[in-house]
C-alpha cells in the first residue's frame, strides 16, 4: 500500500508546485486544490482496475479455481471480490485525500468530506467491476499491459483530472464527456472544492448508472469464465 | 459396485481442436482410478469437465447420480479437488484457508471447527496452522490442498499430478493418506500423473488417453498383458508411441514461467 502512493504523492507535488504558479496566473486559483481531487481520482481508479485484473492471476494460481469449484453461484463470487477490491482502492483515495491535505491542499467544507467519502466507494466499486469484467476476457499477463496502455491511461488523462474541462478543444471535451471518471472528478471537486462542470446531480446520475451496468456485464462475463 | 463417475460419449471441441473425442469410461465407487496420457492428450480438459469448470461440447457426464451441467451445485458438494498449480490464498494462515473452505461449502461452525483439526493433524501440519501458506514449503501445501480438499466430507477426490515436483518423502506420506482414506470412509479417487510407477502402485485400475480418446483402460496387470510388457511405463510408452509431443506453449505455461520466475521457483 505504501509503495502505490509513490506515484499519487509524485504527481501532486510535481504538477501541484510546478504548475501552480502558471495556473493561479491564468486566473484559475489555487492548483493544488485543483489537482488534489484529480489525483485521488487517480488513484481509486489505477487500485480498482489492478484489484480487478488480479483474477488473470488468480485464474491459475491462486484462490479463484477454488472458488469456482465450490458450490457457490458465479455472482456472489463476482461480487465479493468487488467489493473486496473496491474497499483496497477507496482505502487508497483516502489515505491519498489526507497526504494531499499534507501538501497544501484544503478542502472547502469539512461537513461535505464524508461525502466525497461515499463517492469514492461509488468509483472505486465501478472501477473494480470493470476491472473484472475485462479479465474475464483475458488469458495473461501480457493483456495486462495493454489494458493499462490502451484503457486506463486514457480514462485517467482524459477525465479533466490535471485539467478544467471549461474552454477545451471540442475534440477532448467530446471524449471527457464520455470518460466515466470526469463524472467522478467532478463529484470530488464539488465536494471538496466547490467547482463543478457538470453538476452534482449529472456526477451521481452517471456514476451509478455505469457501476451498475459494470457490475451487471461483470456478472455476465465473469460466470462464463472457463479455465 | 455401482459406478460413481459415468461418462458416456464425451466430446469437447475448442474452435479447430477437438480435444476429447467421443470417450466413454466408468469409475466404480470407492476405487483409486487412474487417468493416464502423453501432454495434450486431454487429460486436463476431462478433469475440467468433470468437475464443473469447462461444459462439454457433447455427450453425458454422472457424477454420483448428477448431470455436472446442469446440477453443477450438487456435483460439487459432491468432490473435492487438489488442482496442478496451487490454489491457496497465500496471504492467510493454514487454518484460515480451511476455515474459508468450510464457509464456501456451507459447513456449520462447529463442524468446521473439528474437520480442520482432524484433517490437519491427518496431514500433519496441525502445528503449523497459524504459519502463513506463504512460508510453506511446496509439499506442505499440496498436504494442506488435500486437507482441504477433504474437508467436506466428498464422495470422490480428483487429484490432477498431485506429486509433481515433490521430494519422494511427501510423496510417499501423501499416498498414504490417500489410500488411508481410501480404506477407511470408502472415498473413491480419481487422480491423473505422469509418475508411471506411482499409477501402477497405487490405482486399482487405470485408462489411457491420447489424442483425445480412450485407447486402453483395466488394471495394471491387463494393461501388461495386453501389450507384453513387464512395466507399465512400458506398457504406456508401447500404447502411445515413444515420440515426444510437439506442443505450443499454452497462455499457461507462460503465465507459468512468469511466476517461476517472480516467486524463485517454488511450488
Amino acid at each position: 500500500m505504501i509503495g502505490s502512493l509513490a506515484q499519487p504523492l509524485l504527481f501532486l507535488v510535481s504538477l501541484g508546485y510546478g504548475f501552480g504558479h502558471v495556473f493561479q496566473q491564468a486566473g484559475q486559483g489555487n492548483y493544488m486544490n485543483f489537482l488534489a481531487p484529480g489525483i485521488i481520482a487517480m488513484s481509486i481508479i489505477f487500485s480498482a482496475i489492478f484489484m480487478g485484473m488480479e483474477i488473470i492471476w488468480d485464474r491459475q494460481f491462486g484462490f479463484l479455481k477454488e472458488t469456482l469449484v465450490a458450490p457457490v453461484s458465479r455472482m456472489n463470487i463476482m461480487i465479493g471480490r468487488t467489493l473486496g477490491g473496491a474497499t483496497v482502492a477507496t482505502m487508497q483515495g483516502i489515505i491519498v485525500f489526507f497526504v494531499s491535505m499534507i501538501a497544501g491542499f484544503t478542502p472547502y467544507s469539512w461537513a461535505l468530506v464524508p461525502f466525497a467519502f461515499l463517492v469514492m466507494i461509488l468509483v472505486s466499486v465501478m472501477f473494480t467491476a470493470l476491472g473484472t469484467m475485462v479479465a474475464s476476457f483475458l488469458d495473461d499477463m501480457h493483456g495486462f499491459q495493454m489494458i493499462m496502455n490502451f484503457l486506463v491511461m486514457p480514462l485517467f488523462f482524459m477525465s479533466g483530472a490535471l485539467f478544467p474541462l471549461d474552454g477545451l478543444p471540442t475534440v477532448i471535451a467530446t471524449i471527457a464527456r464520455f470518460d466515466p471518471l470526469s463524472y467522478g472528478v467532478d463529484a470530488f471537486r464539488t465536494l471538496l472544492i466547490n467547482t463543478s462542470h457538470f453538476g452534482l446531480g449529472i456526477d451521481i446520475l452517471v456514476l451509478s448508472v455505469i457501476t451498475f451496468i459494470f457490475l451487471t456485464l461483470g456478472s455476465y462475463f465473469f460466470s462464463k469464465i472457463q479455465i | 459396485m455401482s459406478n460413481i463417475i459415468e461418462v458416456k460419449n464425451l466430446t469437447k471441441k475448442f474452435k479447430d481442436l477437438t480435444a476429447v473425442d467421443n470417450i466413454s469410461f466408468n469409475v466404480k465407487k470407492g476405487e483409486i482410478f487412474g487417468f493416464l496420457g502423453p501432454n495434450g492428450a486431454g487429460k486436463s480438459t476431462t478433469i475440467k469437465m468433470l468437475t464443473t469448470l469447462l461444459n462439454p461440447t457433447s455427450g453425458e457426464i454422472t457424477l454420483n447420480g448428477h448431470d455436472p451441467v446442469h446440477e453443477a451445485n450438487a456435483v460439487r458438494h459432491s468432490f473435492g479437488i487438489v488442482f496442478q498449480d496451487p490454489s491457496l490464498d497465500d496471504e492467510l494462515t493454514a487454518y484460515e484457508n480451511m476455515e474459508f473452505h468450510g464457509v464456501l461449502y456451507n459447513l456449520p461452525k462447529k463442524i468446521r471447527k473439528q474437520r480442520i483439526e482432524e484433517l490437519l493433524k491427518f496431514v500433519e501440519l496441525w502445528d503449523r496452522r497459524d504459519s502463513l501458506v506463504k512460508q510453506y514449503s511446496g509439499g506442505m501445501k499440496r498436504r494442506l490442498e488435500i486437507a482441504r480438499g477433504l474437508m467436506h466430507c466428498p464422495k470422490i477426490l480428483f487429484l490432477d499430478e498431485p506429486t509433481l515436483g515433490l521430494d519422494p518423502q511427501t510423496r510417499n506420506h501423501m499416498w498414504n493418506y490417500i489410500q488411508e482414506h481410501n480404506k477407511s470412509e470408502g472415498i473413491t479417487v480419481f487422480f491423473t500423473t505422469h509418475y508411471m510407477e506411482e499409477a501402477e502402485r497405487n490405482a486399482q485400475r487405470l485408462a489411457i488417453i491420447d489424442h483425445g480418446k480412450i485407447i486402453a483402460s483395466g488394471t495394471a496387470e491387463e494393461l501388461k498383458k495386453q501389450t507384453g510388457k513387464a512395466t507399465l511405463e512400458d506398457a504406456f510408452l508401447a500404447l502411445t508411441g515413444d515420440k515426444i509431443r510437439e506442443e505450443e506453449g499454452s497462455s499457461l505455461d507462460k503465465i507459468r514461467s512468469m511466476r517461476r520466475r517472480w516467486t524463485g521457483n517454488q511450488r
